[in-house]
């Protein structure tokens, strides 16, 4: 079989970002090939969490977030199918006061971005979420958050693009990528893709594309450690953050808890990873003391995944500096999974208008070589 | 002649084996010849793998009560690990499993689970030798209360006196089903039906190469004709099986090669279909697989010694390819010379050679045997759409065929992801081999091609609480 090796637009990274921006390109009538290492949605946007998170982010993040939770409500009609997505909303957890205290003035900055909290004090998180442990004083809730079931999503993305006739070609790692007069010529396999317009989200593997087009990003490797136990009674109907952000915790209605924290390890230069054991062992205690009625469950499992994690802690969203037609996404320190179906819109708006309905401008990627820049945004 | 003694730093290598089975055990004792002393790590609380288990403190029975002819074996292997223990030539840990191995630069840590407590143990050098488990096949009513594997009704005998029902229905694919059968005949309780889903014809055409054993040939033979002297024939080529009973097994319905159905009324079921390796610390410990097609199973490479692929891990026994108690004490002792060698200790020549050539014959005996009993293909092929596969889950047969007509897993990992098979307690040690056999089946892919699930651990369930407990490292 022959393959078309000319489009309009070549993607580099089948995961959620990536495949939603071929399945909106596509939809817009582009001719898109998205070239993929290994499986779509087989890294970071199918080994995550699974939080649909908008509360806790960085406050120029939730005007995306805020957006993307949008998509969410509708993703299991624009996919076909369904992919688990439970509005359980999101409990972001105060253990001393001045837990509190940051909980009580992160809610009127997200107020101003348009997200509504609802703070629930000491008195009445007893009464309210009965199943919470006594290290629990306080949490904001945010109702509308939720979970999915990361496994999914991005994997749905593909099929739909897929159907659509976006040309992906998984299993195929691209060597080089350049700008040529007229676009841009990819080699990916045995093949050279050429294309007018040229999508970076290759996840931990973006920043060696970007560094091919003259932009350095100092991207550190960045692995969860993230753990599940056996079907256990459902009691933890909402999903479970902390301030300081050293553990999360979710159940699903079968039962079954998921909870990270911390770091794994591996080595992503062979895109190896792996959990843990002395990071699952000091989350374990955590978890017992946030829910106590899970002390008795046995753990099954325990997997890592790869993200890339930037000096700021926020993504590289938007157009190349330096090369006019490239477009980045990637660098989402372990929260992408929720923004992947917005930035999927995002990438196609960019690409096919140049320019964005939602502010990007934290999200340069010359921030890091630019101090200046990344002082205004931080 | 004198031999130089080991150089110091073999000495102070730590060598640990995983489980106290006929290989670990004579791995251990090698080891202990040579001036090693190494650590044994089991799940039981007694040293003998499954084959020559123990029965515990309080219900000991004459060996040849519980082990038959095998009685001489399973003393020997119980006596030399028990010298090996008063000698201080080994340091054992019973009742501990290791849930983990991971690699650190040219070291290894070991997470243990012991008292419900976790601990660590870090090791130079690991020998394998983790055994075997029953290869499981669903079949119509296999979730049934009352319906074990042949390997469990085994363990329920051995361990405690225990018999599986009253009316007792065994099925199998392989050399333990003439074997049970008979042990249930010797305490006495003779088995409603037994049934062998191989041809007889495969077993005629491989008594060539079943002949490289005699003893053990001969010893099959007997335990068939003996079972049959006794009104227990083993009724070959059964082409299908279904457990009758509402909330627990009552019955049991089966077709024989002429077409013929029947019907039988029993209380338990003990069903299985040949062996599977427990390779997953392999797995962890980063070894590399190889497809087997003549037992139908993924295998940890190893060289002719028992290295594996990973340097300072070797592989002996039923854990690296099903071979039986007789060629794991081989392997066992093979794999540690092996081990002593790569560390400059010297070792005979000679025994190597034997051991190599024993071996070898051993070899021959077991790819007639996997001949002699081919993987049931058959039983698999035509699994109901209604038919539960991943029972941790409750993950349909159609479930799966759906998942693979709508999502196009390309492996078995990835019908993992899509469907939850093999997501549960046992994380796919029981349905693993079968998604991987639907997905060959409905993708058209090779067996080889829907590949195997990965292991993550921990590589068996471990409770919360032993992370509540006080942490022990050595």
């Amino acid at each position: 079989m022959t393959l078309a090796n000319t489009c309009d637009v070549a993607i580099i990274g089948g995961g959620t970002a990536g495949c939603a921006a071929a399945v909106h390109l596509r939809r817009a009538g582009m001719q898109v090939i998205l070239v993929e290492r290994d499986r779509c949605g087989g890294g970071a946007s199918g080994v995550n969490f699974g939080g649909v998170r908008t509360q806790g982010r960085n406050p120029v993040e939730l005007p995306l977030a805020i957006r993307s939770r949008a998509i969410w409500s509708t993703l299991n009609e624009l996919l076909g199918e369904d992919v688990e997505f439970d509005a359980t909303g999101h409990l972001k957890l105060a253990r001393s006061p001045a837990d509190m205290a940051e909980l009580e003035a992160y809610a009127l900055l997200a107020r101003e971005a348009g997200l509504d909290l609802t703070l629930i004090g000491p008195n009445a998180i007893r009464a309210e979420v009965p199943w919470l442990g006594a290290a629990v004083v306080g949490a904001s809730l945010a109702p509308n958050d939720g979970q999915a079931n990361p496994r999914l999503v991005a994997p749905a993305y593909a099929r739909l693009a897929r159907r659509l006739g976006v040309d992906i070609r998984e299993q195929t790692s691209v060597t080089a990528a350049r700008r040529t007069e007229h676009g841009f010529e990819i080699d990916a396999a045995s093949a050279t893709i050429t294309s007018r317009l040229l999508i970076n989200t290759a996840g931990m593997g973006a920043a060696a594309i970007a560094r091919l087009f003259g932009e350095e990003v100092p991207l550190e490797a960045m692995m969860p450690n993230m753990v599940v136990t056996e079907p256990v009674p459902y009691i933890a109907t909402r999903s479970i953050g902390v301030c300081g952000g050293d553990i999360y915790i979710r159940q699903i209605p079968r039962g079954n808890v998921i909870f990270g924290g911390g770091r794994g390890g591996g080595d992503w230069m062979d895109w190896r990873s792996r959990s843990s054991t002395e990071t699952t062992l000091t989350n374990i205690p955590k978890l017992v003391d946030i829910v106590p009625a899970f002390r008795d469950a046995l753990i099954i499992r325990s997997w890592s995944g790869i993200d890339g994690l930037t000096p700021d802690k926020l993504p590289v969203i938007g157009p190349s500096m330096t090369t006019p037609g490239l477009l980045h996404a990637f660098g989402f320190c372990g929260s992408g999974f929720q923004l992947g179906p917005v930035i999927g819109e995002i990438l196609a708006e960019l690409a096919l208008k140049g320019g964005s309905s939602s502010p990007l401008d934290a999200f340069r990627i010359d921030r890091f070589t630019q101090p200046g820049l990344a002082a205004a945004t931080a | 002649m004198t031999l130089p003694g080991p150089p110091a730093n073999v000495r102070r290598t730590r060598v640990v084996i995983i489980g106290a089975g006929p290989a670990g055990v004579t791995a251990a004792a090698t080891l202990a010849r040579h001036g090693v002393t190494p650590i044994v790590i089991d799940e039981a609380a007694k040293p003998g793998g499954q084959i020559y288990r123990q029965p515990p403190d309080g219900a000991a029975r004459p060996p040849r009560e519980i082990y038959g002819f095998d009685a001489a074996k399973a003393t020997r292997i119980h006596g030399l690990f028990k010298d090996l223990q008063s000698a201080a030539k080994i340091d054992y840990r019973s009742q501990t499993l290791v849930w983990n191995i991971t690699r650190n630069e040219q070291r290894f840590r070991l997470d243990l689970l012991h008292n419900g407590v976790q601990a660590t143990l870090d090791a130079d050098k690991i020998i394998l030798a983790t055994g075997a488990v029953d290869r499981a096949l669903p079949f119509p009513g296999w979730v049934l209360p009352g319906v074990f594997t042949l390997g469990a009704a085994q363990i329920a005998l051995k361990s405690q006196g225990v018999a599986i029902g009253r009316r007792v229905a065994l099925i199998g694919a392989g050399p333990l089903l003439p074997l049970l059968v008979n042990q249930y005949l010797a305490v006495g309780i003779k088995p409603v039906a037994a049934l062998d889903v191989a041809p007889f014809i495969a077993k005629l055409r491989a008594f060539g190469g079943l002949a490289a054993q005699p003893a053990t040939l001969l010893k099959g033979a007997y335990y068939t004709a003996r079972a049959a002297a006794l009104g227990c024939a083993i009724t070959s080529n059964v082409r299908s099986i279904r457990a009758l009973g509402d909330s627990r097994v009552t019955g049991l319905a089966y077709a024989t090669a002429d077409g013929k159905t029947h019907e039988i009324a029993c209380d338990g079921i003990a069903a299985s279909f040949g062996l599977r390796s427990e390779s997953q610390l392999a797995d962890l410990a980063g070894c590399r697989f190889e497809f087997d097609n003549a037992s139908r199973q993924w295998q940890p490479l190893r060289d002719r010694v028992g290295r594996s692929s990973v340097s300072g891990v070797y592989i002996a026994g039923d854990g690296a390819a099903i071979g039986g108690a007789d060629v794991a004490e081989l392997a066992g002792e093979q794999a540690a010379l092996a081990l002593l060698d790569d560390g400059g200790t010297p070792t005979s020549v000679e025994r190597r050679h034997t051991l190599d050539r024993a071996l070898r014959r051993q070899s021959r005996f077991r790819r007639a045997l996997e001949s002699a009993y081919p993987f049931p293909a058959h039983l698999v092929a035509n699994i109901p759409d209604g038919l539960i596969i991943c029972r941790c889950e409750g993950i349909t047969a159609g479930q799966l065929r759906d998942s693979i007509a709508r999502r196009h897993p390309t492996d078995v990992n990835r019908l993992k992801a899509f469907s939850r098979l093999g997501m549960g307690r046992c994380q796919g040690r029981m349905c693993g081999h079968v998604g991987a056999e639907l997905l060959a089946a409905h993708a058209g892919c090779g067996i080889v091609e829907a590949g195997r699930l990965r292991a993550q651990p921990p590589i068996k369930p471990i409770p919360l609480t032993s992370a509540l407990a006080t942490e022990v490292s050595s």
